[in-house]
Formats: C-alpha cells, structure tokens, sequence
C-alpha cells in the first residue's frame, strides 16, 4: 500500500484510540467535581467515598489518554511533515497554548487529585479536582480549534508557492474563532461529558441491579442521570448548529452527510439508509425535503449537492460519511428519549423498579462512545480531499522522507501496544468495578448486606 | 526584522524552546534515571518506595516533552516536520516506550501477583533505560548533522541510519547523566537502607558518566571539528564548559558531605549547561546538512512569521510563570521522604 494511505490509517487508528480516553476523563471528571463539592459543602462521607472511586478510575483513563495523546503531538511531525509546515505557523501557537494553559495546569494538580487525600485539606484537594477538571476541558478546546481551523480556515493569509507554500497567521483572534470553533468545541464538551456521565450511570446501574452499595449507588445515579439529561437534550442544539455551519462552510460536506448528489435541488433527509454511489442514488427512510427544511425552514428550497463540486473535490467515502453521521444521530436521539424517560419514572417515584431499564443503562455507557467516534469520522471522512479545507490535499500532506517499511513497522507496532492497552484497560477496569467504592480503610462504613439491598430494590 | 531587547524574535523563540527542552531534560531525566535504576532495588518496599518518589510528579514532568514540542512545531515547523519525519525510527521507538513506562508506574499497583509486579518492574525499567538513550541519540543526530537537501527533505535512507556510533555514544552519555541525576533524586527521597545503597550507586554512576563524557568529548573534536568553531572564533566561550566540568565535579563532592540538595541542583545546572553548550554549538542552525551547508535548517528559515512568534512569546510570559507555579506546588505538597499510604502504588 502507498504511504499517503498508511500514514492515514495509522493516524485514523491512532487519534480514534486516543479519543476513547478523553471524553472518559473528561466526562468523569465533571461527576467528581460534582460529588466532591457535595462533600465539602454537606460532610456527607458518602459522597467523598463516591469521589474516591471515581477519582481512581479516572486515574485509569486519564493515564491512558496522556501517553496515546502524546503520540499524537508527534505524529504530525513524523507522519504529515508537509502538513506540519504548510500549518504550524498558525495552529502550531494554539498546540503550544493547550501545553502552556490546559495540559500543565492538569498535570500540575493531578498528582495532589490521587495522592494528596490524606496530604491536604479537603477544600485544597477540591481545588486540586476542579484544576485537573478545568485543564481537560481547556485542552478539548485548544486542540478542536486547531482542527477546526483545518475544517475552516481563517485570519491567515498563503506565502509562498508549491510545496513550500505555508499559512501565515494574520489575525490570531480570527483564527480562534473561526467560522466552525464554537459550535465543534461545544458539540465536542457535551460529547465528552455525556461519555462520562453515561459511564457512571453504568457502573451504579449495575451495582444497583446486582444488589451492592445500593444507597450510595442510587445517589450516584440520579446526579449523573441530571447531567447526562441536560447534555442529551444541549448535543441536539449544538449538533444542530453544527450542521448549520457545515452547510455554509463546508456545503460538499453537508452534501455527503445526507447523500444530496443532485446539484441544486431540495434535499431529502434521511432517518436511515444506503448510498449506492455509482447510481448516485440513496435507499432508505426519508422525510422529503427534510434537508431543506432543518436548514432553511421550507421543504422546497434546494441545497448545493455533491454533482456541484468537481470530482477530484468532493468526499470519495460517501456511503462511510452518510453511515457514521446517522450512527452518531440516531444515538442522539436514542440518548434524549432513555434520559428523558427515566426522568419520568423517577419523577413518579418508579426510576429503580425495572431490572431492564438498569440492564439498559448498564451497557448504555457504550452508545456516547460510538457516537463520539462516528461524529469523528464523519467530520473527518467529509473534509476528505483536504487537509486543510481548500488549501491543502491530503494526497501533497504527508512525510516525503518516510517509507513504507517504516510504516508498516510502525502501523503494526502501534497495533499491537494499543490492542495491549485496551486489554489492559477492561480488565483494570472490571477489577476497580468489582472491588466497589469502599476502600479497606472504610471498611467500617460498608453497609453490610445484600439482603437489606434487595428489599429496597423489591420494595 | 524586528527585534526585542536587542534579540531578534527567532533567537528569542530559539532561547524559549531551549529552555523548555532542558527544564524537560532536568524533570524526566531524573525520573528517567529513577527507572533506569529499578531493578537494583531487590526488595518489594524498595521498589515501591521508588516508585513513589516519582508517582506524584512523572506526569508534569512529561508536560515539559509536550509543551517544547508544541513549542519546536509552532515556532519552527520546518525543524518539527523535517527532523521527526527523518528520524522516524527513533520517535516512534520512543513514543511506544514512553506509553510502556506510564503503564507501567500505574498498573504495577493494581495486582498482588509477583509476576505481574515483576513485569511492570521490568518493563519500567527497561523503558526508562531505553528513553535515556533515546534522547541522546536524537541528540548526537542533530550534532552530527543529516542528509536534508534544498527543499528541507531528508534524503538519508535504512532503517537503521540513526544508530550510527556517535549517536550511541551520546545515548550512552545521556544515559549515564540522568543515572546520576535519577540517583541524587532518589537519595533525597529515601531512608534506612536504600539510602545507603544509593549512595554506592551514586559514586559508581559519577565516574561511569564523567568516563563516557570524556569519551564522547574527545571524538567530538576530532571528527565533528565544525562543532568547536564557535569556541575557537570566541575563545571566552569556553567559560561554558569549563563550568560545566566545574559543575560535575562538585556533585560528588557535595554528596560526600551530604549536602544532596545542592548536589542535585548542581547535577541539574550541568545538564543545562551541557544543553547550553550544544545550542552555542548550533546556533544559528537547528540541523545541519550533510550533503551542503546552503541547506541547513537555521533558525531563520524554519522560524514562523514573526507575528506568529510575537503572539506565542506573549503567551510564553502569561502561561511560563503559571506552569512554573504548579511545578512548585506539587513538589511543595510531595516534599521530603516518600512515606506509604493507601493512595501509593
Ligand atoms: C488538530 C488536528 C486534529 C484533531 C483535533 C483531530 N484530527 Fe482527525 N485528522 C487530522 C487532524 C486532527 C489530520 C492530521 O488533518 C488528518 C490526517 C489525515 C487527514 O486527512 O487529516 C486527520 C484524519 C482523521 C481521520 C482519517 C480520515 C481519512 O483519512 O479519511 C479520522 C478517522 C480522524 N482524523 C478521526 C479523528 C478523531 C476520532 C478525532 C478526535 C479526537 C480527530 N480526528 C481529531
Ligand atoms: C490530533 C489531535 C490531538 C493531539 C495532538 C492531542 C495531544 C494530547 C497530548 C500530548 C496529551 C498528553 C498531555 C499530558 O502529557 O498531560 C493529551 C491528553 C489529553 N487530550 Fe488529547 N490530543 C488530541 C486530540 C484530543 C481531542 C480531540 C480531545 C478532546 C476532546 C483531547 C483531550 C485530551 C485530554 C482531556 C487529555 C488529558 C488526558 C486525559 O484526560 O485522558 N485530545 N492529548
Ligand atoms: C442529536 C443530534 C446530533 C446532531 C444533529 C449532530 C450533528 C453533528 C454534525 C453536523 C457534525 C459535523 C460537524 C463538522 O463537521 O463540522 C457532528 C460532529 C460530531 N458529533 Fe454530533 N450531532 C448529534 C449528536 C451527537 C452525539 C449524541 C454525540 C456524542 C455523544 C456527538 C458527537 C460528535 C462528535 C465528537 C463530532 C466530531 C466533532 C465535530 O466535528 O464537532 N454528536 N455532529
């Protein structure tokens, strides 16, 4: 295989691994601040007990996600030097401000979060929690503006010709809030923070249904339940938003997204179906006009379609942007109706009486995940052929001095350390789960019993 | 071009990513030294006990790696792109250890299995070794120059060009330097026992570094003599390594009197001094060409506009006093001699 198409599947394989650890820590991370504040404010140990755990397996994704992320600075040098110098004058300062704002202040307090409990006072490692919190979410904003530049370029200007054409910043403020920063970045917080959210639902679902720690878990669970309901229904807005945007910035984009090929026509939307590209047809479940409507709120007004654009300037992976833009939305959608529903039933005082409904949030906490990567992998396969939206083809982006042996190598290597990680990561994972929130130093306060749980289910 | 305080902005910048790069070598060199030390300690407390010394603070260490490196891709992204993609090899090698090493401080904890303790230990150790060299052999490449043509391309080839004698030799020279250093830090750290150990190690790791650095030295003026130009046009120059064989040699002497604070701030100042003698070296190149000067990278034809390095130098003096200020206090709250509790690893 040639080398444009290896670096692309390594940096896909290696960015998309990276990005399953994040939205974790991220997500996690907004719970602890949440429960740990309760304690100071309340003195409940309760909640400083559901703290502690989730500061450990916090500890678990946000370690996994410094040592992928920081393959992933690098890799820009090693695999997409020419990418590397055609942006670096302009989105290499927004790199060096998430390093100089978000990772140092992370790092800074993230060894006074898992060290210092018993070190300083509790307001002082609250702090400590809500610096760790904050840098993870100013790192999500630094990094998606420099991605967001890529997607819509602005306050630059082009110097020089060839392959030695580059990007020089002309307006650092443009290039920050760029046409597509503030929608991503929030759509990107929500996502994150949903994955979070959801996971914790998960974990206390399950000790729920099982029978463990019911008290403590069905406190967890309705403060997570609040969070993931409201960010539910906001990713609709901000996705919605985003959409918007594509249609202007990046209308072959938005074309590829719903399969619109016809040049200027009203554009259908799709709940679910097939591109059969060849045919430029789409099968499937549509609202006519659907497209037209979400974006100009009339049915009949047509949208720009894939057939305006050149052939070398539309995305080639149609059927792959269509699928992975309808996965992330139709989990969406499914996220808005389980939150809103359970916050009916908790509402007429029934959220813990069905097995089910437990049973579905337990392996809810996959279905933020995906969407997370297939919203990805939309963006990204829709921006194809650029690197850089109309400056720069991925076909002229990447290392020229590396061969596809060092690839291969590479490619392989990255795989199997990777595939390691994840086994890893399950497996420390279901063991911090199974061992429960209790530490032995709290043996004391563990209620005792699986019996006086199972009434309070039954009841 | 526009200048500040008499610099330009790219020498500024130039000043700025040598100073983020060696505070990164002083803070993961002495953890990297740390590692590489490991599986000299038989005992299972031991292990811990060292390993605690540096849980706390591996991670802010490592944030100096990605802060320079943010900073080399912003102000000088010709050096970023070019010299990662030639040296590919190498940093994938080192990005793939750097994620062994993390895993292996965090998950070593987590089981009571001896095997699984000893293979975290291994891998710990073994990482922490090979990314000490690593360093260094990135270090002896860029000294040595590579094959860039007129159009920043690396023209070199083989899978294995980067291992080339001299690049081991400055592996090993950076290798012996942060077993030192790791070695101070850990005597700072510890009691009883292990401290006592480590005090023999010490010793032995001074004269296997000054060795290897004398070595190393020697084959730099002879077969790089384009190196040493600077110092023979400006022979006041050679203040700097004076101080730096000044500076390694007061290490043993403050350990011998036990005054291991200031001989690890010492064994800290010779890394930077022996950093400040590569950039005297370089400057105004980043990499030199083998194949024509004409095609060395310097800083002025890598270097962003000037606008760019304006607006990061702004950032630099909000964001530089910041870190700086975190650094502190995890090192404050950590200080002293590592004590076990149900929060260590
Ligand atoms: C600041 C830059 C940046 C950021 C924040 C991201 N990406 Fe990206 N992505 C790129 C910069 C980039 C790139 C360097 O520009 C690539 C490499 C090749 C290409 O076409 O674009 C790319 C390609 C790329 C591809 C391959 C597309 C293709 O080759 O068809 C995928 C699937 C992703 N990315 C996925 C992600 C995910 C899951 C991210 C979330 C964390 C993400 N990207 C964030
Ligand atoms: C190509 C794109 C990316 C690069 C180059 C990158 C770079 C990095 C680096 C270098 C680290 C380690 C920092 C440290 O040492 O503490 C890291 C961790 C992190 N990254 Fe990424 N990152 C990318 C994509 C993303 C995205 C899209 C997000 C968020 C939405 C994100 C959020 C984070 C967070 C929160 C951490 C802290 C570790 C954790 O919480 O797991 N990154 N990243
Ligand atoms: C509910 C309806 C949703 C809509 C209408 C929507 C819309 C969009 C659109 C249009 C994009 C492409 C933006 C671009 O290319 O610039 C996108 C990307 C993305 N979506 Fe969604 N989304 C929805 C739900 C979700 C959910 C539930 C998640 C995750 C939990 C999610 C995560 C993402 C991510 C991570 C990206 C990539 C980053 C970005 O480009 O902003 N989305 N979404």
């Amino acid at each position: 295989m040639e080398v444009e198409i290896l670096a692309r599947i390594q940096f896909a394989f290696t960015i998309a691994f990276h990005y399953i650890y994040p939205p974790l820590s991220i997500g996690i991370g907004l719970l602890m601040v949440i429960f740990e504040s309760l304690y100071v404010k309340t003195k409940n140990k309760e909640y400083h007990i559901l703290a502690k755990f989730w500061t450990k397996i916090f500890a678990l994704t946000f370690g996994i996600g410094v040592v992928t992320g920081i393959v992933m600075e690098f890799e820009f040098g090693t695999n997409w030097a020419t990418y590397s110098r055609f942006v670096g004058d302009v989105f290499g300062s927004a790199l060096a401000a998430e390093g100089l704002f978000a990772f140092a202040l992370e790092s800074g307090f993230l060894g006074v979060l898992l060290f210092g409990w018993n070190r300083v006072k509790p307001i002082t490692h609250l702090i400590a929690t809500i610096g760790v919190f904050l840098g993870s979410m100013f790192s999500a904003v630094w990094i998606v503006v420099a991605n967001s530049w890529q997607q819509t370029p602005a306050g630059y200007h082009i110097v020089g010709e060839g392959m030695q054409a580059r990007a020089e910043i002309t307006d650092f403020w443009a290039m920050v809030f760029n046409p597509s920063s503030v929608d991503r970045v929030t759509h990107v917080w929500l996502g994150a923070l949903l994955a979070g959210a959801f996971l914790v639902l998960s974990v206390h679902a399950y000790y729920i249904v099982r029978g463990r720690y019911v008290h403590i878990s069905k406190k967890a669970f309705k403060i997570a339940l609040v969070v993931a309901t409201v960010f539910s229904l906001g990713q609709l807005a901000t996705g919605h938003s985003s959409a918007e945007g594509v249609a202007v910035n990046q209308p072959a984009k938005l074309a590829a997204l719903e399969g619109h090929f016809e040049a200027n026509a009203p554009a259908d939307m799709y709940l679910l179906g097939w591109v059969d590209k060849e045919n430029q047809e789409v099968y499937g479940l549509k609202v006519p006009g659907g497209l037209s409507f979400l974006m100009h709120y009339d049915f009949t007004i047509p949208v720009t379609g894939l057939n305006a654009f050149p052939e070398e300037d539309r995305p080639s992976q149609v059927n792959a942007v269509f699928q992975f833009y309808h996965i992330m939305i139709v989990i969406g959608m499914a996220l808005i109706g389980l939150t809103l529903f359970s916050c009916f039933l908790w509402w007429k005082g029934r959220l813990f009486k069905y097995k089910w409904l437990l049973w579905t949030f337990v392996f809810a906490a996959l279905l933020p995940q995906i969407a997370n990567q297939a919203g990805w992998f939309a963006a990204e396969m829709g921006r194809q052929p650029w690197v850089v939206y109309g400056l720069l083809r991925t076909s002229d982006a990447f290392s020229l001095a590396v061969t596809q042996n060092q690839l291969w190598f590479s490619l392989i290597l990255f795989f199997l350390v990777y595939a390691l990680l994840f086994v890893l990561f399950i497996y420390l994972l279901d063991r911090k789960i199974k061992a429960g929130p209790y530490d032995e130093s709290e043996q004391e306060d563990r209620p005792n019993t699986k019996s006086m749980m199972e009434t309070m289910i039954n009841k | 071009m526009d200048t500040f305080l008499g610099l330009d902005y790219p020498t500024l910048w130039f000043l700025v990513v040598g100073g983020l790069f060696s505070g990164y070598a002083i803070l993961d060199g002495f953890d990297f030294g740390a590692g590489a030390w490991h599986l000299f300690f038989k005992k299972e407390e031991n292990r811990r006990i060292a390993l605690n010394a540096v849980g706390p603070v591996w991670d802010g260490n490592e944030v100096w790696l990605v802060i320079g490196g943010g900073a080399l891709f912003a102000g000088f992204p010709v050096m970023y792109a070019t010299f990662l993609s030639s040296m590919y090899i190498p940093f994938i090698l080192f990005l793939v250890f750097i994620i062994f090493r993390a895993i292996a401080i965090e998950f070593r904890g987590k089981e009571e299995m001896l095997w699984w303790r000893k293979t975290w230990d291994i891998c710990y150790s073994v990482s922490s070794i090979a990314l000490a060299f690593l360093l260094g052999v990135v270090l002896g490449n860029i000294l040595q120059g590579i094959a860039i043509d007129d159009t920043y391309h690396y023209r070199g080839g083989g899978f294995f060009e980067f291992l080339n004698p001299y690049a081991i030799m400055t592996g090993l020279t950076s290798l012996s330097l942060f077993m030192m250093h790791g070695a101070i830090y850990l005597i700072l750290k510890t009691e009883g026992r292990l401290f006592a150990k480590l005090t023999l190690l010490l010793k032995k790791s001074v004269i296997f570094f000054i060795v290897i650095f004398s070595i190393t030295t020697l084959y730099t003026l002879i077969y790089i003599p384009h190196l040493s130009d600077k110092f023979r046009d400006t022979p006041i120059l050679f203040a700097v390594p004076l101080l730096a064989f000044l500076s390694i040699a007061n290490v043993p002497r403050l350990a011998s009197k036990r005054r291991y604070l200031q001989a690890f701030l010492f064994s800290a100042l010779t890394i930077s001094l022996l950093l400040v003698l590569v950039a005297i070296e370089l400057y105004p190149n980043l990499l030199m060409s083998t194949i024509d000067p004409a095609y060395n990278i310097t800083i002025y034809n890598a270097a962003s506009s000037t606008k760019s390095l304006k607006i990061m130098l702004i950032m630099t003096a909000i964001g530089g006093p910041l870190v700086l200020g975190y650094t502190a206090f995890v090192y404050k709250t950590f200080k002293g001699k590592v004590k076990l509790d149900e929060t260590s690893y």
